[in-house]
């Protein structure tokens, strides 16, 4: 089947981090996952995780320049989240013999590989934010996270200026990337 | 170079705001240090990483309001399940048993329920106040008098939009805050503002909207952690007519209201919280309900419009439910309740006094 133009452009917005896409996206297909994960012995919060984690997954792919989307986003999206799914029920020991298909499936396990090494590296970073205290990791944060600028931050934070908080941000930095290769190297 | 100047440099290179010029000096140097060489590389990847983190947080947290605007919406439902694994394992055996029994039982529920709501009279869905408080001008005024009063420098910036107030306390000296999920939601950035009128920068780590309990924790560098409180989080029974305290914030000042405990389940039968009559208003939101012995049994959250005094707290024990997810979500936060208080027998001033400084102003920026 032929990817419609209109799929294909809120695919790439979603890429671009588009709270209307990721809204629209959202509502369209959070049901059916629903669904699926309740009706094979998940949770709502089980439900919730996947279908995030799928989006998340669907993000990376839209970031990716050589990406091509093959299908329809709703059956991208089950796909991951019903291969998600098993790979869960398998991991808890709770089998299903048989899993009921809610709606087409393409193979998405390539896709999770990378999806499975990206948020390894997520993770790392994530802890080392951990390690670092305050108030790096808010300024850190306010920088890179909720993109303030520098001058905001300097009023935030109590700097005489965005110079001094600029300065105190690459002290953090370094700091943070220590741990962050000690993480690394250690992960 | 030091290594803080590197990575300055190599922001820059990286983003571009090198000029032609300074850009050949950089590679050459680069060409020429095999050292310094290997740093730039090494924050290269370094700042791919940072921005690629970044772009993920804001990614989840427009995929977190997306869940809960539409779930306000009404477009994603919650069913109502639970499923322990020994329920699932009965359910795969007795599912068809149990969709026959279930489709029985719905009927006459249906049709028992159907007669009840033929029969009772019409009542406005949502007799019920939050007490969160809005935050008017002039008590804006008069905080930043003291504060000036003070000499503190506030920390939220002039002009900022703070919206709502309500009331939240310590459950661990490490800056871990309670209170109600209502009084937080929308915020862009919270602050709580303990007695002394100083400001602390304040993050939110979990909300539960089922129970209304939010948990934030203080991460402000000026704050140094408090002594132990003198309060635990009760998990005893609570009984009828027992006699219960709060104190909170409805205006800029802490304000102590006694009263009894009047039901064990909220409006409409809600068995996850309690009634208690009690003065509450606006700004109570939050607030910790203790009970003689000073043990915090409850969190305000809200009256109900149409009877006087008559006010809901949510059951304490959701608070250790709350902190258990998140010890099984995110190892980073580190929250250990404490059920004894130190504060049994006491008089009510004494209890008064020792609470007050766990007490916090919950101020809330949206935007």
């Amino acid at each position: 089947m032929a990817i419609q133009d209109q799929e294909l452009s809120v695919f790439r917005a979603i890429g671009k981090n588009d709270k209307k896409a990721i809204e629209s996206v959202y509502s369209e297909n959070y049901t059916l996952i629903q669904n699926f994960v309740v009706n094979n012995n998940g949770t709502e919060d089980d439900a919730r995780d996947i279908f995030q984690e799928a989006m998340i997954v669907l993000y990376e792919k839209a970031k990716q320049q050589d990406f091509e989307l093959t299908c329809q986003i709703r059956t991208y999206l089950y796909s991951v989240c019903r291969r998600l799914w098993l790979k869960k029920l398998q991991y808890a020991r709770r089998i299903e013999s048989r899993v009921e298909n809610f709606d087409k499936v393409v193979s998405v396990e390539e896709d999770l590989e990378d999806h499975e090494k990206l948020s390894l590296q997520y993770q790392n970073m994530r802890t080392s934010m951990g390690k670092i205290g305050e108030p790096c990791k808010s300024l850190i944060e306010a920088y890179y996270v909720h993109q303030k600028n520098m001058h905001e931050i300097a009023g935030f934070f109590g700097y005489t200026n965005a110079d001094n908080a600029k300065n105190q941000k690459y002290k953090c930095l370094v700091r943070l990337k220590k741990l962050f290769f000690a993480q690394y190297k250690n992960g | 170079m030091d290594q803080s100047q590197i990575a300055e440099v190599v922001e820059r290179y990286l983003k571009g705001e090198m000029d032609a010029q300074e850009k050949m000096a950089f590679e050459e140097a680069r060409k020429n240090n095999a050292e310094l060489d290997q740093s730039v590389v090494e924050y290269h990847f370094f700042f791919e990483e940072m921005g690629r983190y970044g772009e993920l947080r804001r990614f989840k947290s427009n995929l977190y309001d997306s869940h809960h605007t539409l779930q306000e919406n009404g477009e994603i439902k919650e069913l109502q399940l639970s499923a322990g694994t020994r329920i699932i394992n009965m359910w795969n055996k007795y599912r068809r048993v149990v969709a026959v029994a279930a489709s029985i039982a719905g009927i006459t529920a249906l049709f028992i329920s159907g007669i009840i709501t033929f029969f009772t009279p019409n009542r406005p869905i949502r007799d019920i106040e939050e007490l969160r408080r809005k935050v008017s001008n002039l008590e804006k005024q008069s905080s930043n008098q003291r504060a000036e009063i003070n000499n503190f420098k506030t920390k939220i910036e002039p002009g900022a939009d703070v919206k709502f107030g309500g009331t939240s306390f310590m459950v661990d000296q490490k800056g871990y805050l309670v209170t109600s999920a209502h009084v937080v939601k929308g915020a862009k950035r919270v602050f709580v503002q303990s007695i002394e009128g100083i400001d602390y920068l304040a993050e939110i780590i979990k909300v539960d909207l089922t129970t209304d309990i939010a948990i934030l924790k203080i991460t402000d560098e000026d704050f140094k952690g408090l002594r132990q409180l003198p309060y635990g989080i009760g998990k005893s029974k609570t009984d009828l007519a027992e006699s219960v305290f709060t104190m909170g914030f409805p205006k800029d000042e802490i304000v102590y209201d006694e009263g009894y405990l009047s039901a064990k389940s909220g409006l409409q039968g809600d068995t996850m919280s309690f009634q208690i009559t009690i003065t509450a208003n606006p700004g109570n939101s939050g607030g910790p309900v203790f009970n003689k012995s000073g043990e915090v049994i409850g969190i305000l959250n809200a009256r109900q419009a149409s009877a006087n005094g008559v006010v809901f707290a949510t059951k304490a024990k959701y608070i250790y439910s709350l902190v258990d997810e998140i010890k099984k979500s995110d190892k980073d936060e580190n929250i250990n309740l404490k059920a004894a208080s130190t504060l049994k027998g006491a008089s009510k001033p004494e209890q008064a006094k020792k609470v007050q400084d766990h007490i916090y102003m919950v101020k809330v920026v949206l935007s």
